[in-house]
């Protein structure tokens, strides 16, 4: 059975860091759907979050990779407790006509917020969990989109549990 | 003090104790070969193809048990140093490469041998770092050796830009340095152990299977120790050949696709198996589902995380270093109150007395054409089964791990996660030096020597008497095996044409060579090679082998473990 998780690991900010880890999950055919990376308040260290889907076997195998890596300095499963997942988008949409003030009310409704305007264009910023990204993208005419680009998934535990270095 | 770049590699390694150093020069790293030029705290031997540095550097650490070290200039130099490095890769040796690299400013410059060697090599190292400031340059060494060293050991690969070699700075050798992403365990958890000893003490039909992890972690001492203590069977894998001597009784011998019949039966009807330091590959197990069939509780002790539950689930898992986990079980065992089941013992070992009397390794005795088990046994009985013995790859290298019975670690030095031919001769030589009076032989074939034979003149340079035996069959034997089994005897590009005169080859190189022919001559020349005469010479002997010779017992890729072919069933 596949299922998706979450897995944020905090490593060395060095050179070729990211490479390591987007390596072992070409070299041993595990799936990445996203992968999102930046320093820490420390900026010695880069916390990754990668969203993955594999059975619990592989997962597990996953896991213990990351962890063998010697700039991973730890590795959580965010999908084995509770925790909060959220992702930016940036939709640049046609507004025109009728069909801006319609475009306005739908991002509303998903709590966007429009960051860029000209006579004809409208660039919404979402954020939220990627299936909520997802809805927003199904409620509008996919003729209206014209580009869009997302982050990717960020994590972080809920209440005390927390990665730290 | 102020020291450059190519001073500090220099004087890191001479800190380190390194012995020798193998190696090839190239523009890149002509500063650092000045600076060794200029020493005299370790030697350097010079190969004749960058891939051999790394084997022989490999062998090495094999042999001793410490860091292996190869220099290799930039570009070509690291991509033919790559096969030797994914070959100690895949066995977990310790080995440090330094790799030049081209200056830091035409890196990415498409520059006169620039590759990019940390993206090159990061699929077959433990670790590996581009050194752009001179100032990391001695905490970068010291770290390389002990990542190297401990854990799971495995190559680490510092590249060193040519002007990072003249830069200059403060040098002090550091004698540690503070990781605070690598600290690999040790100790066993101790609830897990008192587990895995009520698991033993329970078992009724045991199995103790160990792996490469009892060499390189020299936990043979405690394993045999454990074992008598149990009074259980046990079976080595080909890398852990030697872990337990081969001669004892409790030893059923080498197990997987080429093991004995009475340890893949064993192996596969156990009621309880200790695995130590083994990984439950391809080779070893065969098909996992067919493994899986049986009912069997698993304890598994092993220092890599991720190769526990890896092929086949375990039921206690135990992560630590071998000879620390094998003392506290040791100490659990001695303390324990219960005993194992005597009579269930006995019963267990009648029954594999039983697999053990279908004598799965005999062959024709009588053959006028020189068997190639023949050959092996015969070294093991010249050599009193005290010589180091190096493989290459193929029929010979299951002859020599059937036939040559290993009674102590680090003295059978071959390629088992990679399977690269040509290490032998390379191999024989990093043992030599490391240990200049004892006996090394090399069991090769004759398309394995080829791989590496330019090694021959490095044998020459450095006097390096290591004994040679090629099991000469004309043929890639165990190509030519599979041909036969698989492929309806359709010998696809499996035979050596074209051989060279191998006497006259070894003796253009200043070496003795001797070609044999019939069986009788086989004991006289192996005598004439290891006698105190020839000591200080290399010598190259050319088996005439029976070409249809196969490799039995045989279990088929995707087959059981129990689904052998027996060389009577033919």
């Amino acid at each position: 059975m596949n299922s998706r998780h979450i897995i944020s690991l905090l490593m060395e900010n060095e050179a070729g860091a990211l490479s390591r880890v987007a390596g072992l999950f070409s070299a041993r055919a595990y799936n990445i759907e996203s992968l999102t990376v930046a320093p820490t308040e420390d900026a010695t260290l880069s916390r990754m979050t990668i969203v993955t889907t594999g059975s619990e076997d592989i997962i597990e195998q996953i896991t213990k990779q990351l962890n063998k890596l010697v700039d991973v300095i730890k590795v959580m499963d965010l999908t084995e407790g509770s925790h909060i997942e959220r992702e930016l988008m940036l939709v640049k949409v046609k507004a025109v006509g009728s069909g801006r003030e319609e475009m306005k009310r739908t991002a509303d409704i998903f709590r966007g917020r429009i960051i860029d305007v000209t006579d004809s264009t409208y660039t919404i910023e979402l954020t939220g969990t990627g299936s909520k990204l997802d809805a927003f993208l199904e409620a509008i005419d996919p003729a209206f989109i014209i580009e869009t680009v997302r982050t990717g998934a960020s994590g972080i535990g809920r209440g005390e549990r927390s990665l730290k270095a | 003090m102020e020291a450059t770049g190519a001073e500090i590699v220099v004087r890191c390694l001479a800190e380190e104790g390194v012995e020798f150093v193998f190696g090839y020069p190239g523009g890149a790293v002509l500063n650092i070969y000045d600076e060794i030029f200029k020493q005299d705290k370790f030697k350097h031997v010079l190969v004749r193809h960058e891939q051999a540095a790394v084997h022989a550097a490999d062998a090495y650490a094999r042999a001793t048990g410490r860091v292996g070290v190869a220099l290799v200039t930039s570009g070509p130099g690291v991509t033919n140093a790559v096969t030797g490095i994914a070959t100690a890769y895949m066995d977990s040796v310790p080995i440090v490469v330094v790799t030049g690299q081209v200056p830091t400013p035409a890196i990415g410059m498409d520059a006169f041998q620039e590759v990019d060697t940390v993206g090159i090599t990061r699929p077959c190292v433990k670790h590996n770092f581009l050194v752009k400031d001179v100032k990391d340059l001695a905490a970068t060494m010291k770290k390389a050796f002990i990542i190297a060293a401990t854990g799971r050991p495995g190559p680490v690969v510092v590249d060193v830009p040519k002007d990072v070699t003249f830069h200059t700075t403060d040098f002090e050798y550091p004698s540690s340095v503070e990781m605070r992403s690598y600290n690999p365990v040790v100790k066993g958890h101790s609830g897990q152990l008192k587990r895995a000893v009520q698991m033993l003490l329970e078992a009724q039909r045991p199995m103790i299977y160990t792996g490469g992890g009892v060499v390189l972690g020299d936990a043979a001492q405690q394993l045999i120790e454990v074992a008598r203590l149990l009074g259980f069977p046990v079976t080595n894998t080909l890398m852990g050949l030697g872990g337990y001597p081969a001669t004892d009784k409790q030893n059923l011998g080498m197990l997987g696709m080429h093991g004995t019949y009475e340890a893949n039966m064993a192996m596969q009807h156990c009621d309880v198996l200790l695995a130590v330091g083994a990984r439950f590959d391809d080779r070893v197990i065969g098909n996992p589902e067919h493994f899986a069939r049986e009912q069997r509780r698993i304890v598994h002790i092993d220092i890599d995380p991720s190769s526990i539950s890896k092929r086949v689930k375990v039921d206690v898992p135990i992560v630590g270093d071998v000879k620390t986990v094998l003392a506290d079980m040791l100490g659990l065992l001695k303390q324990a109150k219960d005993r194992p089941d005597a009579a269930a013992l006995k019963a267990w070992w009648t029954q594999i007395e039983l697999w053990r009397a279908k004598n799965c390794l005999k062959y024709n005795k009588q053959s006028p054409i020189i068997k190639p088990q023949y050959v092996v046994e015969k070294l093991w009985e010249v050599t009193k089964g005290e010589a180091f013995v190096t493989s290459d790859v193929g029929q010979h290298q299951m002859w020599a791990a059937q036939y040559y019975k290993f009674d102590q670690p680090r003295r059978w030095i071959n390629s088992g996660g990679l399977g690269t031919m040509g290490v032998g001769l390379p191999y024989a030589m990093g043992v030599q030096l490391a240990f200049p009076d004892a006996q090394v032989a090399c069991i090769t074939g004759e398309s394995s020597i080829q791989m590496n034979i330019q090694e021959l003149s490095t044998c020459k340079q450095y006097r390096i008497p290591v004994k040679v035996l090629t099991l000469n069959n004309r043929y890639m034997g165990m190509v030519r095996q599979w041909q036969e089994f698989f492929y309806g005897s359709r010998y696809a590009e499996s035979y050596m044409e074209s051989l060279p005169d191998f006497v006259k080859l070894a003796e253009s190189y200043g070496h003795v060579g001797m070609r044999i022919d019939k069986p009788e001559d086989v004991e006289a020349a192996i005598k004439e090679a290891f006698s105190p005469a020839l000591k200080e010479r290399m010598v190259f002997m050319d088996f005439q082998t029976d070409q249809t010779e196969n490799v039995y017992p045989m279990v088929e890729g995707g087959k059981g473990l129990s689904e052998m072919i027996l060389a009577e069933d033919l």
